[in-house]
């Protein structure tokens, strides 16, 4: 396996107005792994997450300081390009939002503004994702009926497919099963641990089980900092801080 | 001595409702009033016959046209430019001095009285920009005159687009632009149409901008330089000249039945475009 | 679009965006260009509070239209606010939702009746009516006031719905715990607090008023004079450009185009204070 770092981050703070959301991270996050994330709503999960694909630049008031350094590059530097860089760090949100369009013009969306318009191409783009994100079977006799009309499950699937239909390097999970029932995040959890042969996944999830069952390392957040930070098993088994060890026992959180 | 509460409760429900009984039955009154008179008038026969004598005989088929012309010229000038900065104000832009100045422009333009735009339709294109009584001249004043309409509209609609639309978006690696193009304009277009259907029933009960600037010719058009006159400026003519109360009856029942049709499938596109966003 | 790039986009929408703005500001230019002229010239005062208009004599006195304009929309006022506002109010505290959500789309609707056919109305049915019952020509300051006072409902009644429907429902509960009635807690309660809104609703309904032009024209009897009483002829500011702008020319035309100028002050005037009043409640929120 290729123990590379894929992404990594040197003294990074984050502001929302006088606001400070994270406190100085340094994580090294490597290639071809699940990292799961854990912590308590507020502890700047999300936050971290949506810096590492810079969307919270949309919103007025968020600064950032420090880098996060995506293959060695700063992707905060003037120079990097964004829009590049979404293509190549493609996020799943925590509801899903399919847009109100058909399932394969949902799936197309992304490599249609890559420039992609050859049809064979994408059609074989989109039942290629689609089948890596186990919702093939349910909708290829449909591809022309509005996503909208899917289960919560499909829907969610389906935006996972969307997002491989981009080839990206990194996958962001913003807690990708909390509205979903347990089959369809079993599916999902199913795909994660086969997708990530190809790609990094980030899974941010309340779901301490969640982490321990699909994630290769874990990462637990505390009000804006990281509290630990290793090996799955590790942490779970034998947790070196207190208040990670009562976090993942339901002491609070 | 003192009236008990309940009784100065039941007296003023009761004015209040023969207020709104009042108000009602006389809008209705005037919608019935003009379609009894003008029905029997009104027919294909009506609709698509030449004028003759002045309209005291003959149908209204020039002024059709007239009125369709007129109105495609200022919804295709003022729709872009509705829209457009709509989405300037909605996706480019925080508040700011710059933002208030916009919306002040528009809420001050939502309230001139429209013989100030003939005036300025009058001095502005037929005069100095020598255009003369025309399709053009007409159009784009009217233009300007529905321009606010198109513009508040379009910026509900599009802030009504959830934003986690933009977010996926985004995150899929499209640019603001291609967001707008792709996403937020074609999920925020009925309530789009619905400001610019609003803007065409304006145009076509305007009078007073649109007599001084397409003026009241009633030859059939034949280039945008050419003078038209509107459905309501033809009403107008035959009322107040007493050339026809008959025809005067049939102009006015088609006027009002296009422009109710016209103002229903507005709102009606709207109701089911914030029950779809809800 | 693509070949402009997002930064030319931006350019390009920036640049829209000042249409409207634009707009404003030609029409109010080029009125004042061809109006504040001839006022300077001829004197304002003159202009303003003499009673002569005799364009072929050189004399444009326009302060019987002043009047007239005044007169007809105050009576417009006193038509059309107690009938609006008892209407918005009974259709937001005393009847259903659900048929007031049939019943205030349908008045916004005939918001959209051209003016000519409202002015027509007046002729045909309104102004024989008065003519027979009251005397007079019938086509009257009293006759225009109806006429307004109707048109400008639709106005009222939706602005004032809107502004009552955002008084926050617990003051309505509040006052309603203390044991006053539904009408004590909407005329002492709900009315008050949704003041302002209804105040701009008013102001904004008689900047219509004052604007317009048609309907006016065709019932409101066109002489140049000062009324005696509501049931005189008269000519408002607005009919006075519509019926001379046709075949005006020179100094003539300066002086309706100067008309324009004092009617667009008045209209300024009218919609500053509904913003005024509006901004006041949202700043209460």
């Amino acid at each position: 396996m290729n123990n590379a770092i894929k992404i990594a981050t040197r003294d990074l703070k984050a502001f929302y107005g006088p606001e400070q959301l994270l406190m100085s991270l340094n994580m090294d996050i490597q290639a071809n792994q699940i990292l799961g994330i854990i912590g308590p709503s507020g502890s700047g999960k999300t936050t971290f997450l949506r810096s590492l694909n810079r969307l919270n630049d949309l919103v007025h008031g968020f600064r950032i300081e420090g880098s996060i350094l995506l293959d060695g590059q700063d992707i905060y530097h003037p120079d990097f390009d964004v829009v590049a860089l979404r293509k190549r760090v493609g996020m799943l949100f925590a509801l899903p939002v399919p847009l109100p369009k058909s399932i394969y013009e949902n799936v197309v969306y992304g490599p249609r503004l890559s420039g992609i318009g050859d049809w064979k191409k994408l059609d074989r783009l989109v039942e290629a994702s689609l089948k890596s994100a186990f919702i093939w079977d349910e909708v290829k006799d449909r591809l022309g009926s509005p996503a909208m009309r899917l289960s919560g499950g499909q829907q969610q699937r389906l935006c996972l497919a969307r997002i491989l239909a981009q080839e990206p390097e990194v996958i962001l999970l913003d807690e990708p099963c909390s509205g979903l029932d347990p089959i369809s995040t079993a599916k999902i959890e199913e795909a994660l641990t086969i997708l990530k042969q190809k790609y990094t996944i980030i899974l941010v999830t309340n779901n301490t089980k969640q982490a321990a069952r699909v994630a290769d390392q874990t990462a637990f957040f505390l009000m804006g900092s990281l509290i630990e930070y290793g090996p799955t098993s590790d942490l779970f088994t034998v947790p070196q801080d207190k208040r990670t060890n009562d976090y993942i026992t339901g002491r609070f959180g | 001595m003192r009236i008990p509460p309940r009784y100065t409760q039941t007296a003023a429900k009761l004015v209040m409702g023969l207020a709104t009984l009042a108000t009602l039955a006389i809008l209705v009154f005037i919608i019935l009033f003009v379609l009894e008179k003008g029905l029997p008038v009104v027919g294909f026969k009506f609709l698509l016959s030449a004028p003759r004598d002045m309209g005291k005989a003959g149908g209204i088929f020039p002024v059709v046209v007239g009125t369709i012309l007129l109105t495609l010229v200022a919804i295709l000038i003022a729709t872009p430019l509705g829209v457009g900065t709509a989405i300037y104000l909605t996706e480019y832009t925080r508040e700011s001095r710059a933002t208030r100045i916009i919306r002040f422009g528009a809420d001050c333009l939502a309230g001139i009285p429209s013989i100030i735009f003939g005036l300025f339709g009058f001095i502005f294109f037929v005069t100095i920009l020598q255009m003369g009584w025309s399709i053009l001249s007409g159009g784009l004043t009217l233009a300007f005159m529905i321009l606010p309409t198109i513009i508040r509209t379009s910026e509900e609609a599009i802030k009504s687009v959830p934003n986690s639309y933009r977010e996926v978006s985004f995150s899929l690696g499209a640019t603001r632009w291609e967001t707008v193009q792709k996403v937020v304009l074609p999920s925020a277009l009925p309530g789009i149409v619905t400001g610019v259907m609003l803007g065409v029933g304006r145009s076509i009960g305007e009078t007073a901008a649109v007599i001084f600037t397409a003026g009241s010719s009633l030859r059939m058009p034949s280039s945008l330089f050419d003078s038209v006159r509107t459905m309501s400026v033809h009403f107008y003519i035959l009322a107040r000249e007493g050339i026809s109360t008959e025809n005067a009856y049939g102009t006015a029942a088609i006027l009002v039945i296009t422009i109710l049709l016209i103002n229903l499938t507005a709102y009606g596109l709207m109701n089911r475009f914030v029950a779809k966003n809800n | 679009m693509k070949f402009l790039g997002e930064k030319g986009v931006r350019r390009v929408l920036a640049g829209i965006a000042f249409s409207a703005i634009s707009a404003l500001l030609l029409i109010a230019l080029f009125i004042i260009k061809e109006g504040l002229p001839f006022i300077i010239s001829y004197g304002p005062v003159k202009f303003l509070l003499s009673s002569d208009w005799q364009p072929q004599a050189g004399k444009f006195g326009i302060w019987p239209m002043i009047v007239a304009s005044v007169w007809v929309t105050l009576g417009a006022m006193l038509v059309g606010a107690p009938l609006g506002v008892a209407c918005a109010v009974y259709l937001t505290e005393f009847v259903p939702r659900r048929v007031m959500g049939v019943i205030k789309p349908t008045i916004e609707l005939l918001a959209g009746i051209p003016s000519v056919v409202y002015g027509f109305i007046g002729v045909m049915v309104l102004a024989p009516l008065i003519r027979s019952q009251l005397g007079g020509p019938g086509l009257s300051v009293l006759a225009g006031a109806i006429i307004l006072g109707v048109m400008i409902l639709p106005t009222i009644i939706s602005i004032s719905i809107d502004s009552i429907q955002s008084v926050p429902n617990s003051y309505r509960e509040g006052s309603l715990a203390l044991g006053a009635t539904h009408w004590q807690t909407t005329h002492m309660v709900t009315v008050p607090a949704a003041k302002s809104g209804i105040i701009a609703a008013i102001i904004l309904g008689m900047g219509r008023a004052i604007g317009e032009t048609m309907a006016v024209i065709m019932v409101a009897g066109n002489a140049v004079k000062i009324p005696g009483s509501a049931l005189d002829s008269v000519r408002t500011l607005t009919a006075n450009i519509a019926l001379e702008m046709g075949y005006a020319t020179g100094q003539h035309r300066q002086a309706l185009f100067a008309t324009g100028v004092v009617l667009l002050i008045i209209i300024m005037i009218l919609n500053s204070l509904a913003g005024m009043a509006i901004r006041k409640r949202a700043g209460k929120r």
